[in-house]
């Protein structure tokens, strides 16, 4: 789907990345001043690459050897700025329709009104940009860049101007996107939280370099890249999918690589998929099955790893079919002699992954 | 109400800088581009041949205009000979005078306008599938009318003041080159013209007040509308 292999100065920036996505989400995930940004203006056509590739569905779009480079408006890239960027003398519709009266001929329109829809745009329209907030401009910019009919998707961390709440109206509108649209997308963050809920696949940089790259799940799993991705609240990643639901207890059952999660109920169809984010320090270890606790969630599995940290807990990440995060005390983990290799069992307490465990805001 | 003579002056003048704005306008906007977006070598002196006018005195100014583009000049003899116009003596060469004189205020406005345009806007439109000609026209252009107006309206004003670029380069003729300056300026040269010359004053105070006023007016429409 998109193939980048590029060498870029800016200044005195050096930058060098090579990938290849598949279709879906890739987030590029790193620090601010890793290249990001640069990079996905090399894809975009804004910045220069001193050599290499870009081929997006087969199409070159940049190849230093063959003195290819395509102008941004021949790129047919959408890319949604930070700083949603409308035009102000437009209305909302005037910025949805504008590069959409651009589309080639022989290149499938998007249907405005099924983009409308999708990003509840219609109380809009008439709208300036200069009226709308934050979160509504966000929106109206992906509308703008869908109409386009792009062939795959670029986002700038297009919810870092936003507080909580806007960030968590959005995020939906973004899952949306790729579920009903199949459009593919690039999107730059810094922040893990977004990833999760909506990456496939994840790209770390830093420093101008590419660090690791891989399904979200494996690469939140690393221990090694604690560094850069624990920022965040550390734990685990799980792709699951809506198994049942259970009405008189209101819960709801997630069925994953390493069996059945309950969780409290969630208003999901069954089958949806859903990637949720279990914490480190909700999962706790047991050397024997435990009897008689309150505790629904229990997976057996192998010790894989124990992390080192200076403080007094330290993470261990289990497989139980998939890999887990458990943070306990280095007391415990002396006591109950956990070792790579030894067989536990990992205690997930329901409650502890609720709504906020999906993604959203860290809390 | 006004004597034959002062409709002719006023009808004149009018006439004089609505065509000196008009034609200046595109390459106003042209070199207002170049200077706000394009680096090229020479631009500094460049940039100073455009604002000589300013600083230069229209006496100069007309009598460099007489130079090249009187009868004998380079310019006004293959004017003269290809297509038979003759800018001395005549309203067009009164326009060319007051077109030159109040070309740098034009320019100079477009260009702080255009500046002010955020680029990143532009970049928007070009990933949106627009050429760099499409952006300019659509994007670069609009959001800087309020820019355009302002210059448009200074250099019509400066057009109606315009008196000696255009007394040394087209002449004083009653009805061909004399505007209000031009006719107030000869009513003080007759004895007991001073009541005639109150008048023309106070016509062109009016006239010059008038077009501020429509200008602020539209310029607050303007701005309105493209949602600044």
């Amino acid at each position: 789907m998109l193939e980048l292999d590029l060498t870029a100065r800016i200044g005195n920036f050096r930058l060098k990345a090579a990938f290849r996505a598949e279709a879906g989400v890739t987030a590029l995930f790193g620090p601010s001043g890793a290249g990001k940004t640069s990079l996905i203006n090399m894809l975009a056509g804004l910045l220069r690459p001193s050599q290499g590739r870009i081929v997006v569905q087969g199409h070159v779009l940049f190849d230093s050897k063959q003195g290819i480079d395509l102008a941004p408006e021949a790129r047919r890239l959408g890319y949604v700025f930070q700083e949603s960027r409308l035009f102000p003398h437009l209305t909302v519709a005037g910025n949805l329709s504008y590069g959409r009266r651009l589309v080639p001929k022989g290149r499938t329109q998007v249907d405005f009104d099924a983009v409308v829809d999708l990003l509840a745009l219609a109380p809009l329209l008439t709208r300036r940009p200069r009226t709308l907030s934050g979160g509504e401009r966000q929106r109206v910019a992906i509308g703008r860049a869908l109409l386009a009919a792009p062939r795959l998707l670029l986002m700038d961390e297009p919810l870092a101007n936003l507080d909580g709440p806007r960030r968590s109206e959005i995020l939906p509108f973004i899952e949306g996107l790729q579920r009903q649209l199949g459009i593919s997308i690039v999107y730059v963050s810094h922040n893990m939280d977004e990833i999760v809920r909506l990456a496939d696949q994840l790209i770390v940089m830093a420093d101008g370099s590419i660090v690791a790259q891989g399904p979200v799940d494996e690469i939140t799993a690393r221990l090694d890249l604690r560094a850069l991705t624990g920022r965040w609240d550390a734990g685990a990643v799980l792709t699951t999918e809506v198994a049942a639901q259970d009405q008189r207890d209101a819960l709801t059952r997630l069925s994953f690589q390493g069996g059945d999660l309950w969780l409290p109920q969630l208003s999901l169809a069954i089958g949806t998929p859903l990637r949720i984010r279990v914490r480190a320090r909700d999962v706790s270890l047991a050397l024997t099955p435990p009897r008689g606790i309150s505790i629904l969630n229990v997976f057996a599995g192998q010790v894989i790893e124990v992390g080192e940290d200076d403080g007094p807990q330290v993470d261990v990440l289990v497989d139980i079919g998939c890999p887990l995060w458990a943070r306990i005390t280095k007391r415990s983990q002396r006591e109950l002699d956990i070792v790579p290799g030894r067989m536990v069992h990992a205690l997930i307490k329901a409650m502890a992954v609720d709504r906020r465990g999906l993604g959203s805001e860290p809390d | 109400m006004l004597s034959p003579l002062e409709i002719a002056a006023l009808s004149l003048s009018l006439k004089v800088a609505v065509w000196a704005v008009g034609c200046s306008l595109a390459p106003g906007i042209a070199i207002a581009w170049l200077l706000a977006r394009r680096d090229f070598p020479g631009k500094a002196l460049f940039d100073g041949l455009v604002h000589l006018p300013l600083v230069l005195p229209p006496v100069a100014l007309g009598y460099l205009l007489l130079v090249l583009f009187g009868r004998n000049g380079p310019v006004g003899a293959w004017l003269h000979d290809w297509f038979d116009i003759s800018l001395v003596f005549s309203w067009r060469g009164a326009a060319l005078a007051a077109a030159v004189m109040a070309f740098p205020l034009l320019v100079r406005s477009i260009r702080l306008s255009m500046e002010a345009v955020d680029r990143r806007l532009e970049t928007a439109a070009r990933t949106l599938g627009a050429r760099p000609l499409r952006v300019f026209l659509t994007i670069t252009l609009p959001l800087t009318t309020p820019g355009i107006l302002t210059g448009l309206l200074l250099a019509f004003v400066r057009c109606l003041g315009e008196f000696g670029a255009t007394i040394t380069f087209a002449a004083n003729v009653p009805g061909e080159t004399r505007t209000l300056p031009l006719a107030l300026y000869t009513a003080l040269q007759v004895p007991g013209g001073e009541a005639d010359a109150t008048r023309l004053a106070f016509l062109s105070v009016a006239l010059a007040i008038t077009a501020l006023v429509a200008s602020q007016y539209l310029a607050r429409q303007l701005s309105k509308r493209i949602g600044l």
